[in-house]
C-alpha cells in the first residue's frame, strides 16, 4: 500500500504532462466558433459596386457559397488572394465581405488583382462583421444553400487549409443542395 | 525655473488626457456598469486582455458596442449572452458554470483539498520525526550514563 502511494506523484506527473502535451497542438488564437450551424446573420448593407444596390442576407442563400472577410489594410489578404482566383475559376462561389475599408481603395485591389467576388458587401463600419464574431481578417465562412454557416476558417485559406477544411464538406453540401 | 517646469508639466498633462478616450452616458449610472463590463470581457484578438486595456481595433469596437448596448438598455447578463453568441464564451473572463467549464470552477478547490492533505501528512510525519529525535537523545544520555558509569568502576 505504501509503494503504491509512492507511485502518487510519478501518475500525476503522467497525467499533467498528457494533458499539456494535447494542448499544445491547439492554437490559442483560434476561438471556438459561436456561429457555426447557426443561420448567416441578416444584415442590410450596400455592395462594394453602388450599382449593385443594397444586399441582405436572402443575397447570400440558394446557393452554397464562401464568405470571405477581407480589408484592403490586412496584408494576409494579399496572399489568400490568389487562391480565391483559382476557387472562382473552379467555379465555387464566393462572396467577398469587404470590412472596415474604403471604397475606392477595395475597388482599385479588386481591379490589380482580379476580383474573385460574385459581389462583395461594404461593411464600412464592421456592423455585419460583429454580428458574425469577427476579430480578424482574412475570415472564411461555407454557407450552405438554406444560409447556415457550416465552417469557420480564421486566417489565410491555402490549398492545404482548403483540402482538409473545405472541400469535403463543400462538395457533400452541393450535392445535397441539387 | 520651477515655474517654467510647471509651465511644461501642465502644457504636457493636457496631451496625456487627450490621449484617453471619453465616453459619454445619458445616465451617469451606466458607466459603472461600462467598466466593470469591459474588465470582465475579453478581447478577442489579443487573448489575456480585457477590452478595457486592449488597444486594438476590435476591442474599440467591442467597447462601443458595450456602450451602445448600456444605452438600448440591456442588463449586464443580456449583453454577455449578445456577445457570447458572436464571439463564443471565449470573451467571458468569468464563464458561466456548465458542463465544459466546471472544472475551471472547482480547481482550486481540488488544489485546494490536495494542498491540505499533503500538508497535514507532511506536519504528522514531522511529529513523528521529533519523537524519534527524542528517542535519539534519550538512547544517547542512557549511553553516556552507562559509559560515565563504567569509568566509574
Amino acid at each position: 500500500m505504501i509503494r503504491l502511494a509512492l507511485f502518487v506523484p510519478f501518475a500525476l506527473f503522467v497525467a499533467l504532462s498528457t494533458i499539456l502535451l494535447l494542448g499544445l497542438d491547439k492554437s490559442p488564437t483560434e476561438l471556438p466558433s459561436a456561429l457555426v450551424g447557426k443561420k448567416f446573420p441578416s444584415f442590410t448593407l450596400i455592395a462594394l459596386n453602388e450599382e449593385r444596390g443594397m444586399l441582405s442576407e436572402e443575397d447570400i442563400t440558394g446557393e452554397v457559397a464562401l464568405v470571405n472577410v477581407w480589408a484592403t489594410w490586412c496584408y494576409a489578404c494579399r496572399i489568400e488572394h490568389a487562391m480565391l482566383n483559382q476557387l472562382n475559376e473552379q467555379g465555387v462561389k464566393v462572396i467577398g465581405l469587404n470590412y472596415k475599408d474604403e471604397r475606392e481603395s477595395a475597388k482599385n485591389w479588386l481591379d490589380l488583382r482580379g476580383d474573385p467576388y460574385a459581389f462583395s458587401i461594404f461593411d464600412v463600419r464592421g456592423s455585419l462583421g460583429l454580428d458574425l464574431g469577427v476579430y480578424g481578417a482574412p475570415e472564411t465562412y461555407l454557407v450552405d444553400a438554406r444560409g447556415v454557416i457550416r465552417h469557420r476558417r480564421v486566417g489565410v485559406v491555402d490549398e492545404r487549409v482548403w483540402s482538409n477544411e473545405f472541400q469535403d464538406l463543400y462538395v457533400q453540401l452541393k450535392e445535397e443542395s441539387q | 525655473m520651477k515655474i517654467r517646469l510647471l509651465f511644461l508639466f501642465v502644457a504636457l498633462s493636457g496631451f496625456v488626457s487627450a490621449t484617453s478616450e471619453l465616453v459619454e452616458f445619458s445616465d451617469p449610472s451606466y458607466r459603472a456598469r461600462y467598466q466593470q463590463l469591459i474588465t470582465e470581457l475579453r478581447c478577442p484578438k489579443c487573448q489575456n486582455q480585457n477590452l478595457a486595456d486592449s488597444n486594438s481595433p476590435i476591442s474599440l469596437d467591442l467597447r462601443n458596442e458595450v456602450q451602445r448596448l448600456l444605452e438600448d438598455g440591456l442588463s449586464n447578463q443580456e449583453i454577455e449572452t449578445y456577445l457570447t453568441k458572436r464571439y463564443s464564451a471565449f470573451i467571458l473572463y468569468r464563464p458561466e458554470v456548465n458542463k465544459n467549464t466546471y472544472l475551471l470552477w472547482i480547481s482550486p478547490l481540488i488544489v485546494l483539498l490536495v494542498g491540505g492533505l499533503a500538508v497535514a501528512r507532511f506536519s504528522r510525519r514531522s511529529v513523528s520525526v521529533t519523537k524519534r529525535q527524542e528517542i535519539a537523545t534519550d538512547n544517547n544520555e542512557r549511553l553516556n550514563n552507562l559509559l560515565s558509569d563504567e569509568e566509574d568502576d
